[in-house]
């Protein structure tokens, strides 16, 4: 048993920091329908700003996250302004081009001032592990856990309780309608890719001090990992995305404790694929609404 | 009020609107009748800047409002309920209609104003937290005129309110239509049930395939032979 909850533990961590980049997918998909595959990209140059900000600039950790989340904010902001936008009335695969387009610049971009190796995230963290029986669930863990509730529990309250969150919502329900209640759906464009961004970021710089490295394709494998947890809670949904990033943390973890580690990435496509199976909007989607 | 110069709209090569010319002056109620395909949305959605003009202008209060954005159009004092309601199926009653009041700011005239709406449709206080997806056609009907109504409009444009409702509820809707008219409120409506229309506009208009064909006082057009075998049936 011991086992299992250590798996638990460690399955959830990862999970929210799944969920805090399937969120940005999710976001982005509701309102306009196509999948940012850059999104993963802005996380890895989210990191490195917050390894800059703690490295270079010595700012402690907390006020290095805020400012990294808050800049990488601005920076989803301009590549929605100038690799989304210019395209929006063309067809989805142009968008879907652009995206790629934009992943290859950060990258090279990140390559060419940090270099293609792997940069260690040192930062003082202060905290002391909790201990249950033979359970332990450490300092970073207790962090990044609390951290991604934290951001989790905030988003949920703006979305549901707020007139923007109210908008934004309507706006992935239908764009004309939300135009019609005069709505300015490019700024809530705007703050979704802004949110997406500074989530990314925030998850980015956990896993980067949780791992103990920073590196140009980072965000390819954990763009992977939560793109496939935002389909699996149902993309375009928001509690799904937090959800599905949960489970598949957990589910991941487990199947490497109690199968084979090297099963851990089939085991989050495999049960990918049987979801879809049984229900093809995911854990939490809604069908798409037909058009009137 | 409103007035529209030879409004022209494209649906990628092909022509929706050809040259369309009218006006409403302030508090008429003014129909716009015509066929299926006729272009009589595609005129709303014009208005409200949903989609792009090929040529000529639309003024509203002696401004140009065609090529603004739409949120901009909406702030003046224009409201819409489209075809097909437009409801927000995946909010609640009360987010619904308090996106209808997105462009205010005065709280307390809003709240005065939901209070109002509530006593007109009370079955939308009773649903005031279920989501707009679960509720009937007509009471999605209902929650569409009163969420316009919470946007307090001097123009409230009005696409086939009596879409897909039994008898009953159509009577009510147009009595409702004609309440809200006589508060002040200028009114254009689009209608299939042309009967229904004539009997509570001013004046109306004729549409066929992006044009108008005739037009006149909502009496010219009942008696005309024209309007009546095409859509009086009779
Ligand atoms: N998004 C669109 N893309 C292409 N063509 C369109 C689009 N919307 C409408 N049309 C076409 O433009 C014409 C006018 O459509 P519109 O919806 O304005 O008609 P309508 O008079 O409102 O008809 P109805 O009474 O059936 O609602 C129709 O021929 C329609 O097929
Ligand atoms: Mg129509």
């Amino acid at each position: 048993m011991d086992v299992f909850f250590q798996q638990l533990v460690n399955g959830l961590t990862v999970g929210s920091l799944y969920a805090l980049i399937a969120l940005g997918y999710t976001m982005v998909y509701g309102i306009l329908k196509i999948i940012n595959f850059a999104h993963g990209d802005i996380l890895m140059i989210g990191t490195f700003i917050g390894l800059v900000l703690v490295m270079n600039f010595h700012l402690a950790f907390v006020p290095a996250l805020l400012l990294a989340m808050f800049i990488t904010a601005l920076m989803g902001i301009l590549v929605e302004r100038l690799a989304y936008r210019p395209v929006r009335a063309a067809d989805k695969l142009i968008a879907l081009l652009s995206a790629l387009g934009v992943s290859i610049f950060l990258v090279n971009f990140a390559q060419l001032v940090w270099g293609t190796e792997t940069h260690p995230f040192p930062v003082n963290i202060s905290g002391e592990p909790i201990i249950l029986g033979e359970v332990h669930i450490g300092t970073l863990q207790i962090w990044a856990l609390g951290v991604s509730l934290l951001l989790m529990v905030g988003l949920h309250f703006f979305v549901n309780h707020t007139k923007m969150g109210v908008a934004m919502r309507a706006t992935s329900f239908n764009v004309d309608y939300a135009r019609l209640m005069g709505i300015n759906v490019d700024n809530i464009i705007s703050i979704t890719f802004a949110i997406g961004s500074a989530l990314a970021a925030a998850a980015g710089i956990l896993i980067g001090v949780y791992y103990d490295a920073v590196y140009p394709v980072m965000g390819y494998s954990a763009g992977l990992k939560a793109f496939t947890a935002a389909v699996l809670g149902g993309i375009g949904s928001i509690p799904g995305a937090m959800l599905g990033g949960l489970l598949l943390g957990v589910l991941e973890n487990e199947g490497a404790a109690y199968l084979s580690s090297g099963y851990k990435d089939a085991i989050a496509f495999a049960l990918l694929i049987i979801i879809l199976l049984i229900k093809p909007t995911g854990l939490m989607g809604r069908r798409e609404q037909q058009k009137v | 009020m409103l007035e529209l110069k030879n409004v022209m709209v494209n649906y990628g090569v092909i022509p929706a609107l050809k040259s369309i010319s009218f006006k409403v002056e302030e508090g008429e109620i003014v129909t716009l009748i015509g066929a299926n395909g006729a272009g009589k949305s595609t005129i709303l959605k014009a208005i409200c800047g949903l989609i792009k003009l090929k040529g000529g202008a639309i003024t509203y209060q002696g401004d140009t409002i065609s090529g603004m954005g739409a949120h901009l159009i909406i702030r003046r004092g224009i409201s819409q309920v489209p075809e097909g309601r437009g409801i927000f199926a995946n909010l609640t009653v009360e987010e619904n209609l308090g996106l209808g009041a997105y462009v205010r700011k005065d709280k307390a005239e809003i709240n005065r104003n939901l209070k109002v709406v509530y006593d007109r449709f009370p079955r939308l206080f009773e649903r005031r937290k279920q989501v707009g997806g679960t509720l009937s056609g007509g009471e999605q009907q209902m929650l569409a005129i009163g969420r316009a109504l919470m946007a307090a409009p001097k123009l409230l444009l009005l696409d086939e309110p009596s879409m897909g409702l039994a008898p009953l509820v159509v009577k009510e809707i147009f009595k409702i239509i004609k309440e809200i008219n006589q508060t002040g409120t200028t009114i254009l409506l689009v209608e299939q049930n042309a009967r229904m229309a004539l009997s509570v506009a001013n004046r109306g208009y004729v549409m066929e395939t992006g044009q108008i064909i005739s037009h006149g006082t909502a009496r010219e057009l009942r008696d005309n032979e024209d309007v009546k075998k095409a859509y009086l049936g009779h």
